[in-house]
Formats: C-alpha cells, sequence, structure tokens
C-alpha cells in the first residue's frame, strides 16, 4: 500500500502545531478515500513530546533525528528527501503546512525529488486520477482543482481548511536517524529575539480583530486588543496600518502580508480594497465597522455597521465583558 | 556587491482581471502585467545596498513570455543596472519545479554574490522557487527576511527572519539566497530620469538550447501539475446592514455573534 506522508512542525517549544494537526485530519481522510496509508514525520531530533501529540492525530509517527533540532528547512528538506530514497520508497505525497517553514520545505523537497508542489491547498479530496486538490486564485476569484501529472506530489495546507480531530486511539512514536544524500549551505541561526509583548499570531486564530486606516494611530490599537482579548482572538492590520507603524508587520493581512480563514473577522475601519479582501474574504463570519456607508466591505461583510469605530468598538467591548461577567 | 534580483511579471492584482485560458493556464492577455509586488521590496533592498556600497550591479533574472521587457523597464528605471530573460515557447505552461530548474540553470550564467527574491508571488503565491533554486545550486538560503546586511570583506550576510514571536538573526557565506518581504520597506517610485534611461538598458535574453535544458522536460509538456477545473467561490450571504446608536448597533452584533456561536 502506498503512503501520504505528514510533515509535522514544533514550534520553539517542540510542541506540534494547530497547523500540524489539520494537515493530518486532512490527510486521513485522504488515505480513506484514495486507499492509502498516512505516516507522520517530525525532521527534528528531540522532538518526541510534539511528536507524541502529533501521534493523537495519526497512527505512526517517527521522529528523525538525523536532523538538529532549530535546523534550517532546506536541511530538513535533504534529510527527507534521504528517506523518501530509502525508507520511505512507498510515499506518494507528501503534505505539509502552508507555514513560512513549510513552504521553505516543499520549495527544496520539490528540487530534491522533481516532484510537483500545490500549494496552499483550501481542500482535498479523491478523483478519477487520485488526488485532487483545491486552491484558491488570483486573490480568491477562482477555486481551482489540480492533480500531479505523474502521480506523486507535495501539498502545502492552509490553515483552517478541515477542523483537527484525534483518532479514538493515540498511534505510536518511533525514532529513526537518517543521513542526508544532499548537501544543504550552512546557515547558522545567530540570535533568536523576541520582540517585547509579541502578538498573538493570526496565522491559525479562530478569531481576528483587524484594523486600518481608520483607527487612526497606535493608541487606537489598544481598543482592538482589548477586543480581541474578551473575544479570544488575534489583532490583524491593513497595509496603511502597519505601513504607519502602529502595528507590526507580521500582523498584517491581505496581498503582500498573511492570507487567513478565521471563524470571525471583525473588521474595524477597513475599506476593503481589493488588496486586503484577498486575505479575508473566505472568514467565515465577517462583521465590519466603518463609517462610509458605500465602502467595498460592505458588498462582501455578513454584518456591516455604519458607524463610528471607537464608539461602537467600546460598546461592543463593555457589552461583551458584561456578557463574560 | 553584484545582486541577482529575480523578477516575475504577474498579472496585475488590482485589475480584477485575471483568468484562466480553457486548458487551465494562465491568460497573460486578460491583464495589463506589472513586477510582482514582493519582488518589488526586494529590488528596492537590493538598490540600496549597491548604492551604499558604492559599487556594483543589480541584475534583474526573468523567465517569462518574450512580452516581460515591457514589464521589467519598470524595474530598470527604479534603478537596477540590467535584465536576463530567459523566454522560449517552450517554457509555456511550466510548473514550479520546471520554473525552478530553469532559474537555477541560468542563475549559473551569471557573477553574483546574493541572489533575491519576492517570498512567493500574487498570481501564483507558492512561495516556493526560492528555496528550490537555493537547493539545487547548493547556495545558502535565508527566507522571510526584513533586514539584510551583507559584509563583503568577511563575505557573509545577516538577515533578520520574521519568526512567529519576533526575528530570528540569520547568517550565511556569500553567495546567498534571500527571499523577502514587505518588511524590508516601501520601493521607490521610478523617476522621470530612471525612465529615460532604462530604454537604454541591456536585457540580454536566454533561450532553454543555451541552458542545456531539454524541452520535453518543461512547459506544458513537462508539467509536474495539471488544472482540471475551476469554477467562482460560493457567494456570500447578503450583507446586513446596522445603522444604529453604538449601544443599540453593538447589542445587535453581539446577539448576531451568539447566534453564529461566536461569543
Amino acid at each position: 500500500m502506498t503512503r501520504i506522508l505528514v510533515v509535522g512542525e514544533v514550534d520553539a517549544t517542540e510542541a506540534i502545531t494547530k497547523l500540524s494537526t489539520e494537515v493530518a485530519t486532512l490527510a486521513r481522510a485522504l488515505a480513506d478515500a484514495l486507499g492509502m496509508e498516512t505516516l507522520g514525520l517530525i525532521p527534528s531530533a528531540g522532538a518526541e513530546g510534539g511528536a507524541g501529540e502529533f501521534a493523537r492525530y495519526l497512527p505512526t509517527v517517527v521522529v528523525d533525528d538525523g536532523v538538529a533540532s532549530g535546523a534550517t528547512a532546506s536541511e530538513r528538506a535533504a534529510t527527507i528527501f534521504a528517506a523518501l530514497e530509502s525508507s520511505l520508497t512507498d510515499v506518494h505525497h507528501v503534505l505539509l503546512p502552508a507555514s513560512p517553514d513549510g513552504r521553505d520545505l516543499a520549495g527544496a523537497l520539490s528540487a530534491f525529488t522533481g516532484w510537483g508542489v500545490l500549494a496552499n491547498a483550501t481542500g482535498a479530496g479523491s478523483g478519477d486520477d487520485g488526488l485532487v486538490v483545491e486552491q484558491s486564485v488570483f486573490g480568491g476569484k477562482l477555486i481551482t482543482r489540480s492533480t500531479f501529472t505523474d502521480g506523486l506530489g507535495i501539498v502545502t495546507v492552509r490553515p483552517n481548511t478541515v477542523t483537527a480531530v484525534a483518532q479514538d486511539a493515540p498511534g505510536t512514536v518511533e525514532t529513526r536517524t537518517t543521513a542526508p544524500t544532499a548537501s544543504v549551505a550552512g546557515v547558522s541561526v545567530v540570535d533568536r529575539i523576541e520582540s517585547e509583548g509579541a502578538a498573538v499570531s493570526i496565522d491559525d486564530a479562530r478569531i481576528i480583530v483587524s484594523g486600518g486606516r481608520g483607527v487612526g494611530g497606535a493608541e487606537g490599537f489598544a481598543l482592538l486588543q482589548d477586543l480581541a482579548d474578551a473575544l479570544g482572538g488575534a489583532v490583524g492590520a491593513t497595509r496603511a496600518a502597519v505601513d504607519s507603524g502602529w502595528i507590526a508587520y507580521s500582523q498584517q493581512i491581505g496581498q503582500t502580508g498573511k492570507i487567513v480563514k478565521p471563524q470571525l473577522y471583525l473588521a474595524l475601519g477597513i475599506s476593503g480594497a481589493i488588496q486586503h479582501k484577498v486575505g479575508m474574504q473566505t472568514a467565515e463570519t465577517i462583521v465590519a465597522v466603518n463609517r462610509d456607508p458605500d465602502a467595498p466591505m460592505a458588498e462582501f461583510a455578513d454584518l456591516y455597521v455604519v458607524g463610528d469605530l471607537v464608539e461602537v468598538g467600546r460598546a461592543l467591548l463593555d457589552q461583551l465583558r458584561a456578557r463574560a461577567g | 556587491m553584484r545582486i541577482v534580483v529575480l523578477t516575475k511579471p504577474v498579472p496585475d492584482p488590482a485589475s480584477g482581471a485575471e483568468r484562466l485560458l480553457p486548458d487551465g493556464r494562465l491568460d497573460r492577455a486578460a491583464s495589463p502585467a506589472v513586477v510582482n509586488g514582493n519582488d518589488e521590496y526586494v529590488l528596492e533592498a537590493a538598490l540600496k545596498l549597491v548604492e551604499a556600497a558604492g559599487e556594483g550591479e543589480v541584475i534583474l533574472l526573468s523567465m517569462a513570455p518574450a512580452t516581460a521587457p515591457e514589464t521589467m523597464r519598470k524595474a530598470l528605471a527604479m534603478g537596477a543596472h540590467r535584465g536576463v530573460l530567459v523566454t522560449d515557447p517552450a517554457l509555456e505552461g511550466s510548473c514550479a519545479v520546471a520554473t525552478t530548474r530553469v532559474l537555477a540553470a541560468a542563475l549559473k550564467t551569471i557573477e553574483f554574490d546574493l541572489v533575491f527574491a519576492g517570498v512567493d508571488t500574487s498570481d501564483g503565491v507558492a512561495g516556493v522557487v526560492p528555496a528550490g533554486i537555493a537547493a539545487l545550486n547548493g547556495l545558502p538560503y535565508l527566507s522571510y527576511a526584513a533586514g539584510i546586511e551583507p559584509d563583503m570583506t568577511a563575505r557573509r550576510v545577516r538577515v533578520r527572519r520574521i519568526s512567529p514571536t519576533g526575528f530570528d538573526v540569520l547568517e550565511a557565506a556569500m553567495p546567498a539566497l534571500i527571499s523577502g518581504t514587505q518588511a524590508l520597506g516601501e520601493p521607490r517610485y521610478p523617476s522621470l530620469k530612471g525612465i529615460m534611461a532604462a530604454r537604454n538598458k541591456t536585457i540580454d535574453t536566454l533561450a532553454l538550447a543555451e541552458l542545456g535544458i531539454d524541452p520535453s522536460t518543461v512547459g506544458t509538456a513537462g508539467a509536474k501539475t495539471k488544472v482540471h477545473a475551476w469554477e467562482p467561490p460560493p457567494p456570500r450571504a447578503a450583507t446586513r446592514v446596522i445603522r444604529d446608536a453604538p449601544d443599540e448597533a453593538a447589542r445587535q452584533v453581539v446577539a448576531f455573534l451568539a447566534e453564529r456561536r461566536l461569543v
């Protein structure tokens, strides 16, 4: 039987990322539909803790300690390539998180293997030609369905494509050591700088409270932060707010920022220009507050409040806090 | 200091006119071509570094249709010194794997200290090509750069890479390949002088035969992926508009969120 390899990603504390568990959940469904098996892989020495958590989502997870903890994506790719050539020759598809590291890994692995890449999948299933991958293209204007022409390929999967569901019983964890066969030019990490009061990541946030030019300044974002805290979400922003220096680039949503798919997108003072829309239009629910009744956002939000974002935002915060008691 | 900047002409995302041909390939005639947004940020960073060094050149490298020089002129007008365009009818319909191989082969014909690329392109958004080129050519790969500091004397480069909680400081020997983001800073607008000068700058073209690549392994013939079907996404439900005073508006928002189990 052929296999789907799911490459899991661990964070700085060696915990498995939420997106990795979503990719694993998708892989299980695909394996059932395609008559394949799954195998989890964490190419990082010392990741047994994260692997244990990952194994709640997959029958078998391998930790490959042929790669040092904190190795670059290129080094991980060289080790995965070596494994695909030796112990994992029955793997036909590799599924990865569409995270920065996942993209780097997919690119290097594709170069080593010559396998095709279908990036940023928003869904996947089976068809006449095997695996069919759904992607959202042209800023969400079209949904495409694609296949690999030779049955072998690499897929990166976007956050919130599926909801992670653990198996009834946890899987097993094994450790292997694969020596890389391709040489990778060295990149050393000289320092890791934690930003003071780093914002909650918007990548896989369930709720995002986002602000644009209308927020008016860095102080204005304090209200958004309070709303995000009350809702259990993260703060996002438009490019205009980031360019004005009100909030970090890591929180930017849109064409040159991140593409997000939260359950709730609360947009304050955002007009909804195409450059921003492409980053958030697939949110399940969009609620917007804006003074301009004719802003583009009024055409695709589910609920559109015509009003002052500070006044409505404060009233909303009071009511959310009163509700939480 | 010589910096190669990978530059892709893409359909203008602001045009809203992008579409696919019946065979699933991009219809390049449907919308005007522009320089990919993220490529402009790394180009700006390259121009600043070469200006600060007081010597060197910025070389654009594109794999694109024969009409690409029109788009490349804008990047030349910003200040890049010359361009190299890999163009060949056999490349039409190339997937990311072929694009990676072709650009990797073309890079070997150019002398450089650093290669810059945007983290992704606004048309494909895959963001996998730079990492692949680095892997094929044995170059150190430093991605998601928010700051780039080369040291020509030590022949090493430092990059501030955006991490989920802040920055990682990465270091590697030159030559190296770096992918960058908007965090590098706003690109300049071409000056009138720059636009005039760009007319006389050189764009050398390379065909597949000059790179020793078999045409049957690239383009539609060699594509590893194929688009079979496409459709617009399901339309969103109609917008409900609220024009009440703040307290009442907020009450309705909370009720709406509660209905959807979001609070």
